[in-house]
């Protein structure tokens, strides 16, 4: 009935717009959008705002979203959204208005500070709104701007508010502004709240009022408050550190585990393994390309492709060149760098030398927040579970199944395994797959971290062959271990150093320790060794 | 050994090069020869800075196709010499050489990082050279034989400072760059004006990051930090190229809004942009002289010719283009002054010479051998393509020498008589000569 209703008032207000006789008062506050200054459009913004009127809620989101236009002859707000070469035109109610030519329309720009007066705005529409998370961010986006006016629309919101984690946050508020403007029963219960509270506003506005507090009392618990939040944070920095440390280490053991295999393994001092990598990541590119409607599906789509195409580029590469090279490891240095100038040419030929764009999904995006200051990102956190669950399939895989016991077999001693029947020459090939055809599923991962262009390949080498020396070559346990100690080895002193020293005392530190431990940290024991 | 073979294969190269060059005068006649003007360009067209430079090779051979179509210069076609330095500095020197010395081009078109300028200086200087730099650069040089028509910092950072002072209200500064030249200078450059401006020690933090870094995670939640004592806070940013990608994701991943922690770029650009999902980057900014989303007619026509000449309606245009553009137009309209492509009567002719700027409005060439336009700020948007949100009232006229450095305040560059001197030292009124 409402909405009827809307529909017909809309309808009105179109047919007295488009004579150009009347506009109503909403209207006339919203007209200072179509000015050019940024002063016009935030006092139209507040104008607007005075009033409770649904068209409110569309024009901010418009804005924000760069959808709201105006109608160059008249001078209408519209939502415009581009189809082909024109635009679809709705009104502020909702009503189709038809298709125009770009040229008739012009759009509302804006810039920070009236995107952050429109999310404040929004905010404030959102707090009584129906969504939970809606209103937790509302409140949040108060505390970063507290007044001590909204003392009253706070207390209402409590009284009103149904959901137990948004009325915890609006306590916290509640409790910052009065600290700053209540008496001294108050000041003390909120400076006892606060501590623990991670949220920036809630530290600052203790450490604010341990300057500025007379009261001895009070003084004494906003003290023991600070001193609480000052543990506290110390502790979330360091697992911070030590989650940056774990994510760099994963990123590190992606790009070397398919090297643990084709170097560890069968020995072959693979120069083009980045280009494996590059492979992958292009792979995920073209997934992207091909299912543009179902880009949450298309990353899981591009490991197993990305897999197939990086793997049978490695069993052409092994078939085609590297097994007439065996036993001598200088030619196969160079040939296979050769082969990455040319993969990396034949790369930017087909695609072009500019990087091409991979969009992140959207559980990809964003971080899990645990507290105000320790926020995990979900790219690294799935890709430290990913990279765990990929070594985990390659242990199985070389462990456990017949495969496994070939390749074993064959890298043990050639000749036996030969004698027992087993075609060895077959099993270099599907295991020098095998070992491109992980890192092209790294190559997936690393799309959602880094560029992919033609050089994405070159920037992971050095850092894989380091992980795999440093582990210990032929030992997939020591290629975990390494690239998890280089990781957070590196995130532990970048605070203190910088990043440029931080990646120097890196290699500093291998360099020393190959020189005590030539073999690495995993060293094989045994026959295979000596030869 | 192997410095032999290369020293045979170079021979056999330079021989095979004049056995061909012989072959080609036999059969044209040697007038014609004479009658075209040779213009040299020197952009990487390999290795990793020819994700930028390419382009801009393509628009001197696009200026200089416009150029023949119209005539030419002096009754004569003009023929473009593109050699490729293959993002190798000291290959850059070698290069500009060959094209001088060699090919006798007239003037070069050229160079995009610092480091590759410097190695070229010393040649054009020697064999007196014409260059023409189209990148926005550190300042603090000003060669008698190089016109730089890119941004000083002058014409980019300290605008952008002052713009996010006015109108955002920053009050704590994170200076974030890759650790070479132009980064480092420019954020000394800023430092120093902060200062001036009354911006404490404690607020402002600088970090450098080595080239292409990739994990951003310890340096943004460093910014996070920063951030988060109560006031303003902004990112001045000279991260170069590549690296800027996942910076971002970064920050966005991190949570930070444009609205919070503003970053203001003076190394991307549209074309950078190009290859970024730019959805969560909305709001952040950068400063440059021209954007592809100016509104002029030239601007429009600049645009489609680029496209038309590249074959794609997807090719965007970018600062360091329209800069290629005013260097190739002024060099055009002071060729036509002096009547002759003689490098010193080109340069004579090209003080004071006005081409007007995409954006609007003229460049005008100074005597310092930089010029004299506006300056924009534009936010990025959802498409790639940046909205000018503020621009300077006029042009700001290019400062060879910054003023907020105790070590070139009293340097002035002005290369016409009775100075005649890129390095005049106003209290001893010496000239060092040294630009390298």
């Amino acid at each position: 009935m409402k909405t009827m209703l809307n529909k017909l008032l809309g309808l009105v207000g179109l047919v007295v717009l488009s004579f150009g006789v009347l506009a109503d008062d909403w209207q006339q506050a919203a007209s200072g959008l179509t000015g050019k200054s940024s002063n016009h459009k935030l006092a139209a913004i507040e104008a607007m705002l005075e009033f409770d009127d649904p068209r409110n809620a569309v024009a901010l989101q418009g804005m924000l979203d760069a959808e709201l236009y105006y109608v160059k002859a008249d001078r209408q707000l519209v939502i415009a959204t581009k189809s082909g070469r024109s635009f679809l035109l709705t009104d502020l109610q909702g009503e189709s208005l038809g298709e125009v030519a770009k040229s008739k329309i012009k759009r509302i720009t804006v810039n920070n500070r009236i995107r952050r007066e429109i999310r404040s705005g929004l905010a404030m529409m959102a707090l009584a709104g129906p969504d939970e998370d809606a209103r937790f961010s509302a409140v949040r986006s108060l505390m970063a701007n507290v007044e001590a006016e909204q003392l009253p629309l706070v207390e209402q919101r409590l009284v009103a508010e149904t959901s137990a984690k948004v009325q915890d946050k609006l306590r916290e508020l509640q409790a910052i502004i009065l600290l700053e403007n209540g008496d001294d029963a108050q000041r003390q219960s909120s400076a006892e709240f606060l501590g623990g509270r991670m949220d920036a506003p809630s530290r600052n506005a203790l450490l604010r009022a341990q300057s500025d507090e007379q009261n001895a009392e009070v003084l004494a618990a906003i003290n023991e408050s600070v001193a609480r939040n000052q543990q506290l944070l110390k502790l979330n920095r360091a697992a911070e550190n030590l989650y940056f440390g774990l994510s760099l280490g994963a990123v590190l053991l992606l790009a070397a585990v398919g090297l643990a295999i084709t170097f560890g393994v069968m020995g072959v001092i693979n120069m083009a393994h980045g280009e494996m990598i590059m492979l992958g990541a292009y792979t995920t590119y073209v997934v992207q390309q091909l299912m543009p409607g179902h880009i949450e599906l298309s990353l899981v789509v591009a490991i197993p492709a990305a897999f197939l195409v990086s793997g049978a580029m490695g069993v052409l590469i092994e078939r085609g060149i590297i097994r007439f090279l065996y036993g001598r490891p200088l030619e196969t240095l160079l040939a296979t760098f050769g082969l990455s100038l040319v993969l990396q040419q034949l790369v930017r030929s087909i695609f072009g030398p500019l990087n091409q764009a991979v969009i992140t999904p959207q559980w990809l995006s964003g971080s899990l927040e645990i507290n105000g200051v320790l926020a995990l990102t979900y790219n690294r956190l799935y890709i430290i579970i990913f990279s765990f669950m990929v070594v985990a399939a390659l242990w199985l895989l070389i462990s456990k199944t017949f495969f496994g016991l070939q390749v074993r077999a064959v890298t043990q001693n050639r000749a036996m395994a030969n004698a027992m029947g087993i075609r060895s020459s077959w099993v270099d090939a599907m295991t020098f797959g095998l070992g491109s055809g992980v890192a092209g599923i790294a190559g997936v991962a690393l799309s959602q971290l880094t560029n992919v262009g033609p050089n994405l390949g070159q920037n992971y080498i050095i850092d894989s062959f380091m992980v795999v020396v440093f582990g210990g070559v032929g030992n997939l346990f020591g290629t975990v271990v390494a690239a998890m100690t280089l990781g957070v080895a590196n995130k532990l002193a970048e605070p203190f150093t910088g990043a440029v020293l931080a990646k120097i005392l890196v290699l500093v530190f291998i360099i020393l320790f190959i020189q005590k431990r030539p073999r690495g940290m995993f060293a094989l024991k045994g026959r295979m060794v000596e030869d | 050994m192997t410095q032999q073979k290369q020293h045979s294969s170079r021979w056999s190269k330079q021989l095979a090069a004049s056995a061909m060059a012989l072959a080609l005068t036999s059969g044209m006649s040697l007038a014609q020869a004479a009658e075209t003007i040779k213009v040299g360009v020197l952009h990487s067209l390999s290795g990793t800075m020819a994700i930028s430079e390419t382009t801009l090779k393509d628009t001197v051979l696009m200026m200089v196709e416009e150029q023949n179509k119209a005539g030419g210069l002096l009754g004569k076609k003009l023929e473009p010499v593109v050699v490729d330095p293959a993002s190798d500095w000291p290959l850059f020197a070698e290069k500009a050489r060959e094209l001088l010395e060699k090919e006798q081009v007239d003037v070069i078109f050229g160079c995009w990082t610092s480091v590759s300028r410097k190695s070229v200086l010393p040649v054009v200087e020697e064999l007196n050279g014409l260059l023409f730099y189209p990148v926005q650069y550190e300042g603090e040089e000003s060669s008698k034989n190089v016109f730089y028509t890119g941004a000083a910092p002058n014409q980019q950072a300290i605008p952008a400072v002052d713009y996010l002072m006015g109108e955002e209200g920053v009050e704590r500064w994170v200076l974030a760059g890759t650790d070479y030249v132009y980064p480092r200078t420019t954020n000394k450059i800023l430092e120093a004006y902060l200062k001036t401006a009354g911006v404490a020690d404690e607020d402002i933090m600088i970090s450098y990051t080595p080239f292409g870094h990739s994990d951003w995670q310890t340096i943004v939640s460093d910014i996070k930090k920063f951030g988060e004592a109560g006031k303003k806070t902004a990112v001045v940013s000279t991260i170069n190229g590549d690296a800027n990608v996942p910076f971002y994701k970064e920050l966005a991943n991190q949570g930070i809004a444009a609205e919070d922690i503003p970053v203001v770029a003076f190394s991307v650009g549209e074309e950078e942009l190009s290859g970024f999902d730019t959805a969560p980057l909305v709001g952040h900014l950068a400063a440059w002289n021209y954007f592809q989303s100016a509104d002029s007619e030239l601007n429009e026509e600049f645009i489609g010719a680029w496209q038309s000449f590249i074959g794609s309606e997807e090719r965007v245009t970018n600062d360091p283009m329209e800069a290629t553009y005013i260097g190739f137009k002024m060099w055009a309209e002071a060729v036509e002054k002096a009547g002759s492509v003689e490098v010193d009567s080109v340069r004579d002719a090209m003080y004071g010479i006005t081409v007007p700027n995409l954006t609007g409005g003229y460049a005008v060439m100074n005597t310092n051998h930089h010029l004299t336009k506006p300056v924009l700020i534009g936010e990025i948007q959802a498409d790639g393509q940046f909205d000018v949100v503020w621009q300077t009232a006029g042009g700001v006229i290019g400062d060879a020498w910054t003023d907020h450095l105790p070590e070139s305040a009293n340097l002035v560059a002005d290369w016409t008589a009775p100075i005649s001197c890129g390095n005049f030292n106003i209290t001893t009124s010496q000239c060092s000569g040294q630009n390298y």
